[in-house]
């Protein structure tokens, strides 16, 4: 195909010129980098904008002022409080959907009565509209007379993201697992208590971090289904948008640059566990 | 209570839905006897080995083994133990663990449990990779930690899921000499399911073959090859030709056959369609008038003292007393 676009009418064969092609599709993708990690990149350089700057360029000196007002107590929005409550939320989702979606990827190894329809209906709330979801769940609480708060209807709104979630990519992870691992262990006598926790889970461990990790995220960033449904006490990204509209100052910058950082911090830690996991065993395994 | 066998298949019969994978089967297996299951893919060879194990629960008729029913009885409290196609080791253990891993599950302690790993690692000469991760072993070495994981359970049969296809062509002819000497020191029954006819032939006191579900036939491989009841079996045990002969079908062995001319002994006649090579033999393949195929397995010496070529014309040759009636087509 890339001869054909060539043109040059000439035979397919070896030849050491890349076809333009390569060069066009790579401009591309290094365009997409650059729209994807450039504004990024600014709003961490801003953040360290000087006392007297504002949000655009040029930087009037550096500072760490703006990290600074974000602790300050007479701030319009406290956002170690809102951080505290999304890493708290995030955490309870994570292992909510962790236990959840890891069930019910091993259930539905077995194709039952009704298994395609209970599984549509579990992730059909993927492409229902967010903020539609917990619009009618405030209500809901609201007409049974329930107030809105964190650990009810914001916890229940992020689960029906988290959850769906969490089963398609538990799919993914127990499609790849060979059952005839816990047939040899039953055949040496494990009861299916014992399967489950010496064999399936250590083998699906990978996966099952992986499970952890993308609930994490998604609550810890998400908007439209909290934002409706949360009460009193906002999380971190609803707090940020409140700031957002009413002021801006380059503090918000100093946010983003502090919650990239935790985010990165918490993926390294992950993969140092892994890579731990992964260097323990091979240490074992070259001891003799 | 007869203890004059192992295993015994009483009518047992395998229905997934409406299709029957395995058909109202009998057999019985001497003890201590190396027992091949032989068949094409689909034949219910797997399945069957797999109902003796107990992962599959049986349709209607009764296992017994040693003379108990353990027909509804799980895996572990049959005297049973697999050794899967794919092995099976648990990734995340080490050999050592793999090997002890129905000890932990008694709740032995570790040091008593690592030494009886340790010493059934040694019976299959695996003990110097005790620390090892499965992914670091080759496939020939998995498959020793495989059969001592099986055998310290101290089965009294061990059941064999085709055991030697993952390994190449050298090894495996190693590995089936192994198999039947440990299967020998150990005195216990072996139940190992092929589809390669020379893997059955080579190892088995008792070659069954199976099709569609049923036994067609068994017995020592000796009596299955001179003797081959059916068409089926005469063609897929291989070295057999199926020819029509006066009073019905009969199978006469490729060996016995040379390329010659008509004359009062039994022949049939057609045109070389391929010739091969094979070292000590020359197989020589023939397309004949009926349509049907056969061919000759003819010593070195003798097909290079007359040679054919593809499309010469030849007749097949035997003598009478070589022609083995088939009891069915």
């Amino acid at each position: 195909m890339v001869v054909a676009v060539s043109g040059s009418g000439r035979a397919l064969g070896p030849s050491e010129n890349r076809p333009w092609t390569f060069y066009a599709l790579g401009g591309l993708f290094f365009g997409f980098l650059a729209f994807l990690y450039g504004p990024m990149f600014v709003i961490y350089l801003l953040s360290f904008q000087g006392p007297n700057g504002g949000v655009t360029f040029p930087m009037v000196g550096t500072s760490l002022t703006w990290f600074r007002d974000i602790v300050k107590p007479e701030q319009m929005a406290d956002i170690p409080a809102a951080f505290e409550r999304s890493i708290f939320l995030a955490s309870v989702v994570s292992a909510i959907t962790v236990v959840t979606s890891v069930a019910a990827g091993l259930g539905f190894r077995r194709r039952f009565r009704g298994s395609f329809i209970l599984f549509y209906l579990a992730v059909a709330s993927l492409v229902m509209p967010s903020l539609l979801v917990g619009f009618g769940i405030g209500l809901g609480f609201q007409v049974l007379g329930l107030h809105n708060n964190m650990f009810t209807s914001a916890l229940g709104a992020q689960l029906t993201w988290t959850m769906p979630f969490g089963l398609f990519a538990m799919f993914a992870v127990v499609n790849r697992f060979n059952r005839s691992y816990e047939e040899a262990a039953a055949d040496l006598g494990a009861t299916a208590w014992q399967r489950l926790r010496h064999v399936t889970l250590p083998i699906l461990l990978p996966g099952i971090i992986g499970v952890a990790m993308g609930a994490f995220t998604l609550s810890y960033d998400e908007y439209a289904r909290t934002t409706l449904t949360i009460g009193n006490h906002n999380t971190l990204p609803l707090e940020i948008y409140a700031l957002i509209s009413s002021a801006t100052s380059p503090m918000l910058f100093a946010i983003g640059t502090v919650t990239t950082a935790v985010s990165f911090l918490l993926i390294g830690m992950t993969l140092v566990v892994v890579f731990r996991m992964q260097r323990r065993r091979r240490a074992i395994a070259t001891e003799n | 209570m007869d203890p004059r066998f192992d295993v015994e298949l009483v009518a047992v019969t395998k229905r997934y839905g409406t299709t029957l994978a395995v058909d109202d089967i009998s057999l019985r297996i001497p003890r201590a006897s190396y027992c091949c299951l032989l068949g094409p893919s689909g034949c219910g060879k797997t399945t069957t080995l797999r109902m003796i194990a107990g992962h599959e629960a049986v349709s209607a008729g009764d296992i017994l083994i040693n003379g108990d029913n353990v027909t509804l009885d799980p895996p572990i409290r049959r005297g049973t133990a697999m050794m899967f196609q794919s092995y099976a080791l648990f990734p995340h253990l080490n050999c050592l663990d793999n090997v002890a891993f129905s000890l932990k599950m008694r709740g032995i302690g570790k040091a008593e449990r690592h030494a009886k790993a340790r010493e059934f690692l040694g019976l299959v000469h695996m003990a110097n990779y005790a620390e090892r991760l499965p992914s670091q072993l080759s496939g020939g070495q998995q498959q020793r930690v495989a059969l001592a994981r099986a055998l310290i359970t101290r089965p009294k049969v061990l059941l064999l899921d085709e055991p030697l296809s993952a390994l190449d062509p050298f090894l495996r002819i190693k590995v089936r000499e192994e198999l039947k000497r440990l299967q020998r020191e150990l005195g216990i029954t072996f139940i190992h399911v092929t589809h390669s006819q020379d893997e059955a032939m080579a190892m088995a006191d008792l070659m069954v073959v199976m099709d569609d579900g049923r036994i067609r036939q068994s017995g020592p491989p000796r009596e299955v090859f001179e003797q081959p009841v059916s068409a089926f079996v005469a063609r897929f045990i291989g070295g057999h030709n199926v020819l029509q002969g006066a009073r019905g079908p009969i199978a006469v062995r490729a060996d016995r056959c040379r390329l010659g001319v008509a004359g009062d002994s039994p022949h049939v006649s057609g045109r070389v369609a391929a010739v091969e090579y094979q070292g000590t033999m020359v197989r020589v393949a023939l397309a004949m008038d009926s349509g049907d195929e056969a061919s000759a397995l003819v010593p070195d010496a003798a097909f290079y003292s007359a040679p054919v070529e593809p499309g010469d014309a030849a007749t097949l040759v035997w003598s009478e007393p070589d022609a083995h009636v088939l009891a069915e087509m």
